[in-house]
């Protein structure tokens, strides 16, 4: 009996995995194959709604994309973006995750509400963020102006320097619980008998976090950055809802989206897309073959 | 020993600090969000400091206006409510039904591609949802699923699958083999195992698993703005709050009612599985 289900384990193994193999294939590979084929031709929606994926290649979208300095631009906002929110979350949630790694009082419950910028409603949050954040009526410029004897509003998310900043703020807020929650788990993880021997040894504590904890979470934290950098590469929800891509804010994706939406130039759209992620994955190989040694070891 | 001392002082003076500060960091949104709610709008208009209304000014007009239909003055949220339950339900129904399968052939049985599916699983967050959404709005106005819940639910599908695979794969790496070899002795088949040995054991995941799917399908944004921004009445929360914020015409503290309407949900299943859902998550990482 078990040698007959045996027999069938190559094909039962396919017939399970097909149904979800084919969703993730139909909605996720498939359009980012026709991304690519449609960033290398001239189309807008009418051509694509009639041809479909049968337009004249070219590879002006490309010329296009890279003689653009708005392009550019955003390549760069895109990079200051991710590699501030990526830090920023994660130097956040790691303070947190030692501040909460010894038991207290109301330690579980408090970490479940840390966890809730995280799992509550993108769309939620960054509108409460706008109205507090508002010059007229926002609660933030309200205490600014009356209490600490500002002298205008600030319009923190419609003029060019302050308005990055926010997002990176909000980013860190929503996303530090992110890294708090996978480096707490990675501390409980941890034996403490190599901490009590370094206290032992008179380590301080400072001493102790540095040689004895830190090398310990590393690991996670390069998994981490790996994520919070991709993710935040691609990030769109949280910019285009705070400030529309204005006053210095236009990331990639929104730019691909402004593209899309507004010129409906469908394929300048995917050819941004496109050098995007080659720029992505650039990054990524570099990163994963600066951190090998430290996996190997 | 005394910077021991000394360290020691400091750090535990500060760890109450950074809890406290973090605490209200994270909580002070959502209480300004629950209080405006129940501001009356000129109330913050003219005093945007006082936050905290005195009793005879509390409203819940602004609940009201945000729930009405169009027909009744309102703004019509008991609607896109619906439609943004029906969405999220269906997905995590499906999600379920699609991954159970998936991750228990992917942890039993050794089958031709087996590591090729996940590394395609991986693949799909290397490249932003954006262009994922355009190809697949135009797929599906050919199939005529453009506008509509049930286009919106595939996409969401493919969308919570690679993590939730992840998830109960992690979870059923962790239940012994020799049950299901014991099953086979007793002559069980797979299906058999499957539904009466495999599903009964793992179900508080399965479970985290469809709420984790659930959540992601409430809290959705781009997908449901391409879909259906033509059509009102299939709107689903977020969309509605978002598509009325940009206008003028509609006071932001109906508008925050909207959005407890729209967080409150996912905080009352989060804080019934909280414990699930982050164990589920982070599955596997204080291995290394």
């Amino acid at each position: 009996m078990g040698s007959k289900l045996r027999g069938f384990e190559n094909r039962d193994g396919i017939t399970l995995v097909t149904p979800v193999v084919l969703v993730v294939a139909a909605i996720i590979v498939i359009p980012i194959v026709w991304t690519v084929v449609l960033s290398f031709q001239d189309a807008r929606y009418v051509d694509v709604a009639r041809n479909g994926l049968f337009n004249e290649l070219t590879l002006d979208n490309y010329a296009d994309v890279l003689a653009a300095p708005a392009f550019w631009q955003a390549l760069l906002t895109t990079v200051e973006y991710s590699v501030a929110t990526t830090v920023g979350s994660i130097g956040v949630g790691l303070v947190a995750a030692l501040a909460f790694r010894d038991r207290f009082r109301f330690r579980a419950p408090l970490r479940a509400v840390m966890l809730l910028p995280y799992v509550a409603p993108v769309v939620a949050t960054t509108f409460v963020w706008q109205v507090a954040l508002n010059p007229q009526y926002g609660v933030v410029n309200a205490f600014g102006t009356q209490v600490l004897g500002w002298e205008h509003p600030v319009n923190f998310l419609s003029s060019a320097p302050t308005a990055l900043l926010t997002v990176i703020v909000y980013d860190i807020w929503r996303y530090f619980p992110f890294a708090f929650l996978f480096l707490g788990a990675a501390l409980t993880g941890l034996s403490r008998e190599i901490e009590e021997a370094a206290v032992v040894d008179g380590a301080t504590p400072l001493q102790k976090f540095w040689f004895v904890v830190l090398p310990q979470l590393l690991p996670t934290v390069a998994l981490l950055v790996l994520f919070r950098m991709v993710m935040a590469f691609n990030e769109f929800d949280d910019v285009y809802l705070l400030t529309g891509g204005a006053a210095g804010t236009q990331v990639a994706s929104v730019r691909v989206f402004e593209q899309l939406t507004g010129s409906s130039d469908i394929g300048g759209a995917s050819a941004t897309a496109a050098v995007m992620a080659v720029f992505l994955g650039v990054a990524l190989a570099i990163y994963l073959r600066l951190t090998a040694k430290q996996r190997e070891s | 020993m005394r910077s021991v001392s000394v360290q020691s002082r400091v750090l535990r003076v500060l760890r109450v600090v950074v809890i406290a500060a973090l605490v209200v960091a994270t909580v002070v949104p959502f209480v300004y969000m629950l209080i405006l709610s129940f501001v009356r709008i000129d109330d913050l208009l003219r005093e945007p400091l006082h936050v905290l209304p005195t009793l005879d000014r509390i409203t819940t007009e602004t609940y009201r206006e945000v729930l009405a239909s169009e027909e009744d003055g309102g703004y019509g949220f008991a609607r896109f409510m619906r439609n943004s339950a029906i969405v999220a339900i269906g997905a995590s129904a499906l999600t379920v039904a699609l991954v159970v399968p998936a991750s228990y052939a992917l942890t039993r049985l050794r089958f031709a591609g087996r590591s090729q599916v996940s590394w395609l699983f991986l693949a799909v967050y290397l490249f932003p949802t954006i262009i994922i959404a355009v190809p697949v709005f135009v797929g599906f106005q050919v199939l005529g699923l453009g506008s509509s819940l049930v286009g919106l639910v595939i996409a969401y599908v493919a969308l919570t699958v690679p993590v939730s695979v992840h998830m109960l794969r992690n979870y059923l790496a962790g239940i012994p083999e020799s049950i299901d070899e014991a099953a086979v002795i007793d002559g069980a088949s797979r299906l058999q195992i499957m539904t009466r040995i495999t599903v009964p054991l793992a179900m508080p995941t399965i479970m985290s698993t469809a709420l984790y799917s659930f959540m992601i399908a409430w809290n959705e944004f781009l997908f449901a703005l391409l879909f259906l921004s033509a059509k009102q009445d299939l709107w689903t929360v977020s969309l509605g709050l978002t598509r009325l914020a940009d206008g003028q015409e509609v006071s932001k503290t109906v508008l925050m009612a909207g959005s407890v309407l729209l967080t409150v949900p996912i905080v009352i299943l989060y804080g019934v599985a909280e414990r699930a859902l982050t164990e589920g998550l982070t599955a596997g990482a204080d291995k290394g």
